[in-house]
């Protein structure tokens, strides 16, 4: 009876941390689907819950039926492109750069990632006007390799460090007996390191669209055509009406959500692995 | 005849081996050339473009006359000492509390990093129409509890910013939780096993074992936590729109704002003048992690 009492106060203990943090932390998140399957009268009128749940908003995205969403499809493949290729040129540049540095012990490699260590730690909106201003020069303004660019600049430096810890692990026997069979750094770099990489490239990719995907500022800053910008410039385009349709701006906020949310579920083994990896090491 | 003889087989062995690493170090330089490119061009050049764009006195005159910049930095600064604080003290609490093995602890801890997992834009979207005054959930909800009009948040300027640094904990304390998690984790078992023994309360396993094993960490999360967050734009930028009155702007929203007005040397002058809070703290930074 004691022991029950005992575990029963225990319970009641952890349930009163357990319930308020998953409040807090699904009350934004809730409020947001809620919109997304109420009518706009339902939603403005403070429900708690949809009263008629319906699918109208997403009929309204999906078919363009909007003036702010006439071009939603176009928005959301400029999304998937700018991430897809920020992923693939930062997978690039870091993997050569880690490869370079932790197999090939190139000279001054020590003062590369020191470099990068250091972009690294410039946050990224101070980066960002000097960016627009230099892309300007460039002749690189409203075009998206802008914000690909931009985003490879910004995600490459953790990506090259990661990867850089991830293949010091790796045994040196394994570039010795490449050597003795007479292989050469690239194949070095193809056949043997790449697939023993493979989970740390995962997270690093990962990472990378992630970042191209959720960006807000470099995105907002550096493309203005309709046609070119991302989802999430398009959603802070909607505030910028009186009469914004909230409904909708939530619904497509949804709709932009899922995919990253999805992603980062599924490779979070690899994810927890590397970013504790990145952040911890003191 | 014998230093010939002698240097020859020496020769011998080491030309290939030198051949073969100056063909490494070759393949090494191709390889870290990309990334060097990126750097010069995206990193390098932008960096002294602003320093030179900043370089004029009247900037700074300028700015440190204008109320909105000097009141920017006192919200940069409580952004920093507030909610920094509050976040890493929660994060350290909550790391504990994640440590419990029961099933539904372990089904909350996934739930709990979605507010890291999904992008920032949707859900301060929805923050912001929650605090809506007239429409939003929050104030309907005090409407029909209390029948008075709840508070107008966003109008507010104090109350503002700190919803704007309540977001932004939101935002990012399952990462930090996760990170101390891990840290806590990585203490032996054993320690707790003694001091159990030793009849030791849970207060003084926190005291004796917890915190002196993470303290070095916990330092690293917080220095680290406070370079990203001075350039947390999203927060402020999309809950308050550094509203009412220009009032709740932070360093990072009022470079932009300048740029906006197409004062681009005040917005270069702006970051400059952040240099002197962050560089301390990415060298701090870097000495840690180059150990």
């Amino acid at each position: 009876m004691k022991t029950f009492f005992r575990t029963a106060t225990n319970e009641a203990k952890l349930l009163l941390v357990g319930i308020p943090v998953l409040i807090w932390t699904l009350l934004p998140i809730y409020h947001l689907c809620l919109f997304a399957f109420s009518d706009k009268q339902s939603a403005f009128s403070g429900a708690l819950w949809p009263k008629n749940p319906t699918l109208r908003n997403f009929e309204v995205v999906f078919g363009q039926k909007h003036y702010f969403l006439h071009l939603f499809w176009q928005q959301l493949f400029n999304s998937v492109f700018i991430a897809a290729a920020t992923g693939a040129l930062t997978l690039l540049v870091a993997t050569f750069a880690a490869f370079s540095i932790s197999r090939l012990k190139v000279k001054g490699g020590r003062t590369v990632l020191n470099m990068a260590l250091f972009t690294y730690f410039i946050p990224a909106a101070f980066l960002a006007v000097p960016m627009y201003r230099t892309m300007g020069l460039y002749g690189l303004l409203n075009s998206q390799w802008a914000l690909i660019l931009a985003m490879v600049t910004i995600a490459s430096p953790y990506a090259i460090w990661v990867l850089k810890q991830a293949s010091d692990k790796l045994p040196a026997e394994l570039d010795e007996a490449a050597i003795m069979d007479g292989a050469t750094p690239m194949q070095l770099f193809r056949l043997v390191y790449i697939p023993l990489m493979l989970p740390s490239l995962v997270a690093v990719g990962t990472y990378a669209v992630l970042l191209a995907w959720n960006e807000y500022l470099y995105a907002f800053l550096l493309l203005s055509k309709d046609t070119t910008i991302t989802l999430p410039v398009a959603l802070g385009n909607f505030l910028a009406a009186d009469d914004s349709p909230w409904e909708l701006l939530m619904t497509t906020g949804l709709i932009y959500a899922l995919p990253p949310a999805a992603m980062y579920y599924a490779v979070k083994k690899y994810m927890v692995g590397g970013l504790t990896a990145g952040a911890v090491k003191s | 005849m014998t230093t010939a003889s002698l240097s020859d087989p020496r020769a011998g062995v080491v030309a290939p081996e030198k051949q073969g690493m100056t063909s490494w170090q070759f393949w090494g330089i191709l390889m870290v050339a990309p990334y060097l490119l990126i750097f010069a061009l995206f990193v390098v050049y932008p960096v002294f473009y602003a320093f030179w764009l900043a370089h004029k006195p009247e900037s700074y005159v300028h700015l440190f006359n204008d109320p909105i910049f000097i009141r920017s930095i006192f919200n940069t600064l409580a952004f920093l000492i507030i909610g920094i604080n509050l976040k890493m003290v929660v994060a350290l609490l909550l790391s504990g509390f994640f440590m419990n093995e029961r099933k539904w602890v372990k089904a909350l801890s996934v739930i709990f990093i979605l507010p890291w997992a999904v992008p920032s834009i949707p859900t301060i979207l929805s923050v912001r129409f929650m605090l809506n005054p007239e429409w939003g959930v929050i104030n309907q909800l005090i409407f029909r509890l209390t029948g008075d009009d709840g508070p107008n948040w966003l109008n507010d300027p104090q109350l503002a910013l700190f919803l704007s640094i309540l977001m932004h904990i939101w935002k990012s304390l399952p990462f930090w939780t996760l990170i101390l998690l891990a840290g806590r984790l990585a203490i032996s078992n054993d320690l707790y096993e003694a001091a159990s023994v030793d009849g030791a309360s849970n207060l003084q396993k926190f005291r004796f074992i917890t915190w002196p094993s993470m303290q070095q960490l916990y330092l690293t999360c917080t220095i680290l936590s406070m370079i990203w967050t001075l350039g947390d734009f999203n927060s402020v930028y999309l809950l308050t729109g550094g509203g009412p009155a220009d009032l709740t702007h932070v360093l990072a929203t009022l470079g932009i704002r300048y740029l906006r007005l197409d004062q681009v040397d005040l917005s270069m002058a702006t970051i400059v003048c952040a240099l002197p809070i962050i560089l301390p703290l990415v060298y701090v930074m870097m000495k840690r992690l180059s150990k």
